[in-house]
């Protein structure tokens, strides 16, 4: 058996609640090398708890999360120490949000948003950082002339994709993912949509992407799951599950999108 | 034919229940029971809605099935694919069975001729190898060079059901699922389809298709099963 039939996520039982309101409950599912997991539902399903959680960054009320380190060795990711998460986070995973300044330093020059990761994995040598950054400027399409703005000076679209080489930059293996496209112009989604596509597909990144837009899913994911009110109700094959969704509440997602595009 | 069974089908339900419609239950097909063997082209008969693209789509994996077995020949196993985690349907679709419809599903950006040649790359040795067999492709099914360096969704209808017939055809799936990919195209073009497809029932795959056209299915079948015969009961 290679590492690549064992799952780089395991995820059992995991539940949470904000006192007695509750986030998300009871779910358990894996996840493989390159595989790209869409989690869609409507807004207050718990979406964003479930990914906070599987992403440590909240301590579930229940259950457990298992992450396979590069080493082959398997991590209880809640019941390591705050600053192996950290670790984590910072290096093998990365996290993408809807809001571009929650996930970058508004301050600082797109150059230095790139480079701080790489110094967190111990890059010292300033020349290697902005050769690194620039590169992953011309990635994600950002001219290297901007090198040296701040991202406040940037579009809503450009500062989703600096988000994007800010995570990529320290090759992380899974990445997770808070509806990136939301809030942007229909065209913007379009061209960062095909960036992510190509980007997870040349690298063979991992993804967990929540959103509410099924065509994201479609576009974006292998497999998807369904939430509502806290709990999964459908899981599947993407296309299989839009295609042919079982659940009440699934087909009246997929109805109601239909009509939408109408 | 007595070739190796590349699809064995048997005791397969489909029907769906529409939820939104009061839990109305629409049952299709049921007791669906045939093979598809290396070196045929095996062709789904029967009137429109008789249910011939939800057998299809249930070979694929992007209908469930209801109930009964669907094998399919996937390293050197028959393995039940109404069954199987979407990991393991993927990694059969990549391998094992591919399918054609009359639609193409644009990607924005990418041009035609890139399109098709990184479904080849899955299959040939080389990135050169594959482009040299996407432009074979394209120049057969006649899609004006001009185009190839340009994304298909501005092509006409008909150029993009083409680059798609490309598409579906560069791969070397032992199982081919065709859904009337010939669907007004020209006769010119039908023909280039027919020739398609007896190349690869040459080289031992096997194909299942369903065809609108009666000289189309005729000239492509080697067997005709009627899907009326599993008409199921409300
Ligand atoms: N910090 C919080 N405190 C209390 N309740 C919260 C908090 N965050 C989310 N919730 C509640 O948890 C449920 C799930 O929310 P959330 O995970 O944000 O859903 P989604 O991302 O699908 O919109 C909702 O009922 C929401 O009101
Ligand atoms: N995804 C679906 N949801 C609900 N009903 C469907 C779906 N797909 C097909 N059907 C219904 O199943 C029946 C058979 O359709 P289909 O398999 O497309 O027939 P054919 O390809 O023989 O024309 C039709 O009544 C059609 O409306
Ligand atoms: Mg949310
Ligand atoms: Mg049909």
């Amino acid at each position: 058996m290679t590492m690549r039939d064992l799952p780089l996520l395991e995820i059992e039982g995991l539940t949470h609640f904000y006192g007695a309101q509750l986030g998300c409950r009871n779910v358990s599912f894996d996840i493989y090398s390159g595989e790209v997991l869409a989690i869609v539902g409507e807004s207050g399903s718990g979406k964003s708890t479930l990914l906070n959680c599987l992403s440590a960054q909240l301590r579930p009320t229940g259950g457990t999360i298992h992450y396979r380190m590069r080493d082959g060795s398997r991590l209880d990711v809640y019941g390591a120490g705050e600053a192996e998460q950290r670790r984590l986070l910072r290096t093998d995973w990365g996290f993408v949000h809807q809001h571009p300044h929650r996930g970058l330093r508004m301050g600082v020059s797109a150059g230095a948003n790139v480079g701080e990761r790489l110094m967190v994995v111990g890059e010292r040598h300033y020349g290697n950082i902005r050769a690194k950054a620039l590169e992953w400027l011309g990635k994600v399409e950002i001219d290297g002339a901007r090198i040296d703005d701040v991202p406040n000076t940037f579009s809503g679209g450009m500062q989703q994709r600096l988000q994007i080489a800010r995570n990529l930059v320290t090759e992380p293996r899974l990445i997770f993912m808070d509806e990136p496209t939301g809030g942007l112009d229909v065209s913007v989604q379009a061209r960062l949509l095909d960036l992510i596509r190509t980007l997870v597909a040349d690298l063979g990144l991992s993804v967990i992407i929540v959103t509410h837009d099924l065509a994201v899913a479609r576009l974006l994911s292998d497999r998807i799951m369904v939430m509502k009110g806290g709990e999964v109700i459908e899981t599947g094959l993407t296309d299989q599950v839009l295609d042919d969704p079982h659940m009440p509440y699934t087909q009246l997602l997929v109805s109601s999108i239909l009509q939408v595009g109408a | 034919m007595g070739g190796l069974p590349l699809l064995r089908i048997s005791g397969m339900s489909k029907g769906f229940t529409m939820h939104l419609q009061g839990a109305l239950r629409l049952p299709v097909v049921s007791h669906v029971a045939f093979e598809v063997a290396a070196g045929e082209c095996v062709v789904l008969g029967g009137p429109s809605g008789a249910g011939k693209s939800s057998i299809l789509k249930s070979v694929y994996g992007n209908y469930l099935s209801d109930c009964g077995e669907i094998l399919i020949r996937h390293d050197g196993e028959m393995v039940d694919i109404a069954r199987l985690a979407p990991r393991g349907m993927l990694e059969v679709r990549r391998r094992s069975v591919g399918y054609v419809s009359q639609f193409l599903s644009v990607i924005p950006r990418v041009t035609a001729i890139d399109l098709v040649t990184q479904e080849g790359v899955k299959w040939f040795q080389d990135r050169e190898q594959a482009e040299a067999r996407a432009a074979e492709l394209l120049t057969r099914l006649n899609v004006p060079e001009r185009l190839w360096n340009l994304p298909p969704a501005t092509f006409s209808g008909g150029e993009q059901q083409r680059v798609n017939i490309a598409l579906g055809f560069i791969g070397r799936h032992p199982l081919l699922l065709l859904d009337e990919p010939t669907a007004s195209l020209d006769a010119k073009n039908a023909g280039v389809v027919r020739d398609l497809i007896a190349e690869r029932k040459a080289l031992g795959h096997g194909l299942l298709g369903i065809f609108h056209d009666p000289a189309m299915r005729d000239a492509v079948a080697d067997r005709i099963v009627d899907v009326t015969s599993f008409a199921a009961v409300a």
